[in-house]
C-alpha cells in the first residue's frame, strides 16, 4: 500500500469554537492507484487531502494517523515533511496562480525545484524542466521556459503546475479540483493528461472534485463525503452502477447529462452544511430524502454492503 | 413576438500594444462579429462556447455596458443603439443581469434587504423604505430565501444562497429580459440543478425571456429552448436546443458535447472522445477564413479562404461549416 | 453611506419570524479588533490621553499662564515635580506649570493630528475615488495635479508659509491640509481601479444605478477600511510634523504651545539640569504615538480583507 489513512480527524480551533473538518476517515490506495473524494463545498475533502499533506492551516490539527509507503506521516517535523513533501508526495490547487510566483519565469521556477531537491546543475534543471513541460503536452517547451506565468492560458497553467508536481517523480500526485476554474474542454484535455501522466509515471492520483462527472473515467475508487465524515465508499464502477447511499444518489442524479433525455434536472434539496453547526447525528440528515428519527441522533457506522461501505441507517434496498 | 432582435452586431475593443508610441495604431480585437438571432419573448436562448468566445462581450453589448461597433440590437423593434444615454439607463430597469460569481456580484457592505432593493430604489426613487423593504422580503420568499434573513450579509451565506440573492436583485423590477452570465459554473454541482430548476420556474411565472450562458452544453440544454454555439466570437451553429445537443452539425458543437463527461464508467470508456486538442487563438489575430479550422478534426485546405456562409439546414437549424455531419449524441 | 430602509418589517413579522440580525463585515472586524489585546491596550490608552488633553486642567493647581514666581530662579533646584507644590510635572524654563503646560499642548498637537487626518480621509477619499471610478482624462488630470503638488518641496513651501504670513495655528492647519490628503488620493484611486472591476459594481453600473451613487453606494464604504486604517497612522505623521515644525521655532506660537514645542523647550534646556523639562512632555508623545500605532496595526488586523 502506498497511503494509508486511519481514522483521520481535523479540527479548527477557531473564534466561534471547535470545527471538526473531518471525522474518523480510513482509506487506502496502491502505488499506481487512483482515488477520488468526491462532495460539496465543506464536506472536508479539502482539508483531508491538505492533511495527508500536512499543509493545514495553523489553527488546524490532525490526529489519526496518515502513512506513505509505511512512514508515519502526522507528528513529522516540518523539515522532515518538507522531505517528503518533495520526493514522493505532490500537490496540485484549483487556482495555478496561486502556487506560481507571478515575478519569475516558469523555467527559473522549475530549476529551482530540482536544484534545491535533487542538488541539480542550473543547465541540467533546465534541460530536465524542458523534458517535463514536454511530457505534459506543452508545445515549443524549451521557449516556454523563459515565459511568466500570467503569460499562459488558465489550462496552460494547470499543466506547468503538473509539471513542476511531477519533478521530482512523487509517488503520489493529489489534485484538488484540478478543473473546477476551467472550460469543459480544457477539463477533458487536463483529465486525459492526468490518465496519461500516472500511465507514464506510475503516480498515484488522488482526485478531489465536486463533480462525480469526472471522476467515472479516472478513478477506480471513489470516497463521497460530506459533512467531515464517509458516506460511501468503494470501487467507482460499483457506486455508480448501484449507489446506495441517498447523497450518492443526489450527487449523481444532480449531474446534467447530454447522453440521455432529462426533463426536470433532479436535486439535493438544501445547502452544503455549516461545519460550524452540524446536526449531532448523520450530517446529510436536515437534506435526506431518506432520513428518520434516529438519523438526527446517532451518526451511522460504515457498515460493508454489496462489495462497499456506507454509512446510513436506511434499509439500502430502499434507497434507490 | 419577437423581444429582441440581434442583427450583425460588431463589437470591437481597441487594444493598445504593450510599450507602444502614442501615434501607433491600436490593434483591432474583434470580440463579437457578425452575429444575428431572435429571441421569442418567454423563451430562452442559451449561449455556449469556451472563455474567449465572445459570449459575456456579447451579454454586455446587449445591456449597453460594452458600446457596440455595428449592426442592430431591436428591443420590440426599437433600435437601442440609436437611444440617448439616459433613456438607454432607463431602459435597463427592461433587462437584468445574473454574474457568475455569486458572492462577488454582491456588495459586501450591504445588508440582503438593500440589495435587492437597489434597483428598485433606482428607478423608482419615490418608493418609502417601507416598501422596498416588503418588496425585497417578498422577492426573498419568490427566489426560496427565508424572509427573516433579510438584514444578514452576504459573507453569511453560501454560494447557492448567494445566487438566489443575485436572482432576486435582477427580477425585483419584473424586467422582461434576465441575461445570466455562467450563473452557475461558480456552483457544486448539487446546487447547480437547484439554480437551473429556480430559473426555470422563476421564468414560467413571470414570463421571463432569457438569455443563458455558459460553457457547459450539459447545463445550457436544460434550460433552453434555442442554443447558439460560440467561437472566437463568430457563430457556429444555432438551433433549437433539442436539436443542436442531440444531433450537433458542426464539429466544434460536436467537440464541445464530447468534452463533457458522463457520470457512467462503462459509458464514459466505451465512447470515443475526440478531445479538442490545443488552446483558442488569439481574437487579435483570428486564423483566415473559418476561424475554427486551426482546430478543427474535419478542417480542409480550402477553410482558410473565406469565411463558410451559415447554412440553413431545417427548421432554424443555421450551421457554418461546409463539411457538417450529424453525430447522435442520445443513446 | 446607505440610507436606513427603516424599521418596519411588516411582512416578516406577518410570516411568524423575527429577522435575524445579521453580521455586518463592520461589527466581525470590530470583533477582531477587540480580541487583539495591543490594539485594545492602545485604543484605551489613546482614550486616556484625549481625557487627559479634555479634562487634564481641572485637576491642575495652576493655570497653563501663571507663573510660579517663589521658584523663578531657583528652577533647576526647586522647580521639579512635586505633589507639594502642585506641579506634578514641575515647572517649565519660565517658571509656568509644565502639567498644564502639557494639557495644553496635547490638545494642539492632537487637533492637529486629526485635523490633517480629516482633510485627508475626505478630500483624499473623494479625490482618489473620483479619479479612479471616472478614470480616462478625468483620472490623468486629477492625477497629474496630486503628482505636481507632491513634487513641491512642502516642507520649504510651509516654512516660506509661516515666515511670510506670520506664524498663526490657521497657517498650520492650511499647510498640513495642503499636503496630508495626496498620499491618501493616490491610496485611495489604487484601491478604487480593483474595486470598480468588482462584479458588484458591475452588477450596480447593469441595473442603471447613477455614478455619483455608485461611488457612495459601492465604491466609497469598501474603501472605508483602506482609509481609516491609513487615517490612524497619518494622526501620528501629522503630529510628528508639527513637532518637527515646532521643534525648528516655527510652529504653535507662545504662549500657546504643543508636544514639539514642549520638547523643544526641554531639550534646549537639558543642560541646566531640569530633565523633567524634556522627559514629561516626550512620555506623553512618545506613549500617545505608540498607542496610536497599535490602534492602526490592530485595525488593519481588523479590517485586513485577505483574512476573510
Amino acid at each position: 500500500m502506498l497511503l494509508e489513512v486511519d481514522d483521520l480527524a481535523v479540527a479548527f480551533r477557531t473564534a466561534d469554537g471547535t470545527v471538526n473538518a473531518v471525522n474518523g476517515l480510513s482509506l487506502r490506495l496502491e502505488a499506481g492507484g487512483t482515488l477520488a473524494i468526491v462532495g460539496e463545498s465543506g464536506s472536508g475533502k479539502s482539508q483531508t487531502a491538505f492533511a495527508i499533506m500536512g499543509l493545514l492551516a495553523r489553527n488546524g490539527e490532525a490526529t489519526g494517523s496518515v502513512r506513505l509507503d509505511g512512514k508515519e506521516l502526522l507528528g513529522l517535523s516540518p523539515r522532515e515533511l518538507n522531505k517528503v513533501r518533495a520526493a514522493q508526495a505532490a500537490m496540485i490547487f484549483q487556482d495555478p496562480m496561486t502556487s506560481l510566483n507571478p515575478y519569475l519565469r516558469v523555467g527559473d521556477q522549475m530549476a529551482e525545484v530540482l536544484t534545491l531537491h535533487k542538488g541539480m546543475s542550473r543547465r541540467e534543471a533546465m534541460t530536465e524542466s524542458a523534458a517535463m513541460l514536454d511530457a505534459v503536452r506543452i508545445p515549443d517547451a524549451a521557449s516556454r521556459l523563459r515565459m511568466y506565468p500570467h503569460e499562459f492560458s488558465g489550462g496552460m497553467r494547470q499543466r506547468i503546475m503538473i509539471a513542476m508536481a511531477l519533478l521530482c517523480r512523487p509517488r503520489l500526485l493529489i489534485a484538488d479540483e484540478p478543473t473546477t476554474a476551467l472550460d469543459v474542454t480544457v477539463q477533458a484535455q487536463i483529465m486525459e493528461l492526468l490518465s496519461e501522466i500516472r500511465a507514464e509515471f506510475g503516480t498515484a492520483i488522488v482526485l478531489i472534485t465536486h463533480d462525480l462527472g469526472i471522476v467515472a473515467d479516472t478513478c477506480e475508487r471513489t470516497v463521497v463525503m460530506y459533512g467531515g465524515r464517509v458516506m460511501e465508499q468503494g470501487a467507482t464502477e460499483t457506486l455508480f452502477e448501484r449507489p446506495s447511499h441517498p447523497y450518492t444518489l443526489g450527487l449523481l442524479k444532480a449531474v446534467p447529462r447530454l447522453d440521455i433525455d432529462q426533463d426536470e434536472l433532479e436535486t439535493i434539496p438544501g445547502d452544503p452544511p455549516d461545519m460550524s453547526r452540524l446536526p449531532k447525528g448523520c450530517p446529510f440528515t436536515p437534506r435526506c430524502g431518506f432520513a428518520m428519527e434516529r438519523c438526527g441522533r446517532i451518526q451511522p457506522p460504515l457498515t460493508e454492503w454489496s462489495g462497499r461501505l456506507r454509512a446510513c441507517h436506511a434499509d439500502p434496498e430502499v434507497v434507490r | 413576438m419577437t423581444l429582441l432582435q440581434v442583427r450583425d452586431l460588431d463589437v470591437t475593443f481597441d487594444i493598445r500594444p504593450r510599450g507602444a508610441w502614442p501615434w501607433t495604431p491600436s490593434d483591432r480585437l474583434s470580440a463579437v462579429a457578425d452575429l444575428s438571432f431572435d429571441l421569442e419573448e418567454g423563451t430562452t436562448l442559451g449561449v455556449v462556447g469556451e472563455s474567449g468566445s465572445g459570449k459575456s462581450t456579447l451579454a454586455r453589448a446587449i445591456i449597453g455596458t460594452v458600446p457596440a461597433t455595428g449592426g442592430e440590437i431591436l428591443w420590440d423593434g426599437t433600435d437601442l443603439r440609436k437611444l440617448s444615454p439616459r433613456a438607454r439607463r432607463t431602459h435597463r430597469r427592461e433587462v437584468q443581469m445574473i454574474f457568475q460569481d455569486p458572492l462577488a456580484a454582491l456588495n459586501p457592505r450591504m445588508n440582503v434587504g438593500e440589495i435587492i432593493a437597489e434597483p428598485l430604489r433606482t428607478h423608482q426613487p419615490d418608493v418609502t423604505s417601507k416598501q422596498a423593504r416588503a418588496k425585497a422580503s417578498e422577492m426573498m420568499e419568490r427566489v426560496g430565501l427565508l424572509p427573516n434573513l433579510i438584514n444578514r450579509y452576504p459573507h453569511e451565506f453560501s454560494g447557492g444562497q448567494c445566487q438566489r440573492i443575485g436572482i432576486a436583485r435582477a427580477l425585483v423590477l419584473s424586467p422582461r429580459l434576465v441575461i445570466c452570465d455562467e450563473p452557475v459554473s461558480a456552483l457544486d454541482v448539487s446546487v447547480q440543478a437547484q439554480v437551473v430548476n429556480l430559473l426555470k420556474r422563476l421564468q414560467k411565472e413571470m414570463g421571463l425571456s432569457l438569455i443563458f450562458i455558459a460553457h457547459d452544453l450539459s447545463v445550457v440544454k436544460h434550460i433552453s429552448d434555442r442554443i447558439l454555439v460560440l467561437y472566437l466570437g463568430r457563430q457556429m451553429e444555432q438551433g433549437a436546443a433539442r436539436d443542436v445537443v442531440r444531433r450537433p452539425r458542426h464539429p466544434y458543437t460536436q467537440a464541445l458535447i464530447s468534452s463533457v463527461p458522463i457520470p457512467d464508467p462503462k459509458r464514459e470508456r466505451a465512447r470515443k472522445r475526440p478531445v479538442l486538442s490545443g488552446e483558442l487563438p488569439s481574437p487579435v489575430n483570428p486564423p483566415s477564413g473559418c476561424v475554427f479550422r486551426t482546430r478543427c478534426p474535419k478542417a480542409q485546405p480550402d477553410c482558410a479562404v473565406g469565411r463558410p456562409p451559415l447554412l440553413d439546414v431545417g427548421d432554424g437549424h443555421l450551421v457554418a461549416c461546409p463539411y457538417q455531419e450529424v453525430m447522435e449524441t442520445v443513446a | 453611506m446607505v440610507a436606513q430602509l427603516g424599521t418596519a418589517e411588516d411582512n416578516v413579522e406577518a410570516a411568524g419570524m423575527e429577522p435575524v440580525r445579521g453580521r455586518s463585515l463592520w461589527s466581525d472586524a470590530r470583533q477582531r479588533f477587540f480580541a487583539n489585546k495591543a490594539a485594545t491596550g492602545g485604543l484605551v490608552v489613546l482614550v486616556l490621553v484625549v481625557l487627559f488633553a479634555l479634562f487634564g486642567q481641572t485637576v491642575a493647581q495652576w493655570s497653563n499662564e501663571e507663573i510660579d514666581w517663589s521658584l523663578l530662579g531657583n528652577i533647576p533646584q526647586a522647580g521639579g515635580p512635586s505633589i507639594a507644590n502642585g506641579h506634578y510635572f514641575g515647572v517649565d524654563e519660565t517658571g509656568r506649570d509644565l502639567y498644564a503646560r502639557v494639557v495644553q499642548g496635547s490638545r494642539i498637537s492632537l487637533m492637529v493630528g486629526i485635523v490633517g487626518a480629516l482633510i485627508s480621509v475626505v478630500v483624499g477619499t473623494l479625490w482618489g475615488a473620483v479619479a479612479g471610478y471616472v478614470g480616462g482624462k478625468t483620472d490623468t488630470v486629477m492625477m497629474r495635479i496630486v503628482d505636481l503638488m507632491m513634487s513641491i518641496p512642502y516642507m520649504f513651501v510651509l516654512i516660506l508659509l509661516l515666515v511670510v504670513f506670520e506664524r498663526s495655528l490657521v497657517m498650520l492647519f492650511i499647510g498640513i491640509g495642503l499636503i496630508s490628503w495626496l498620499d491618501m488620493a493616490r491610496i485611495v484611486r489604487g484601491q478604487t481601479l480593483s474595486l470598480k472591476n468588482k462584479e458588484f459594481v458591475e452588477a450596480a453600473i447593469a441595473t442603471g444605478v447613477r455614478t455619483p451613487t455608485i461611488i457612495f453606494r459601492h465604491i466609497v464604504p469598501n474603501l472605508l477600511g483602506v482609509v481609516i486604517v491609513y487615517a490612524t497612522l497619518l494622526v501620528p505623521s501629522m503630529i510628528i510634523f508639527e513637532s518637527f515644525i515646532s521643534f525648528l521655532g516655527l510652529g504653535v506660537q507662545e504662549p500657546s504651545t504643543s508636544w514639539g514645542a514642549l520638547i523643544n523647550m526641554g531639550a534646549s534646556n537639558l543642560r541646566n539640569e531640569t530633565p523633567w523639562m524634556l522627559g514629561f512632555p516626550l512620555a506623553v508623545f512618545v506613549i500617545s504615538l505608540f498607542a496610536f500605532f497599535f490602534v492602526g496595526d490592530g485595525l488593519r488586523d481588523a479590517l485586513d480583507p485577505k483574512d476573510r
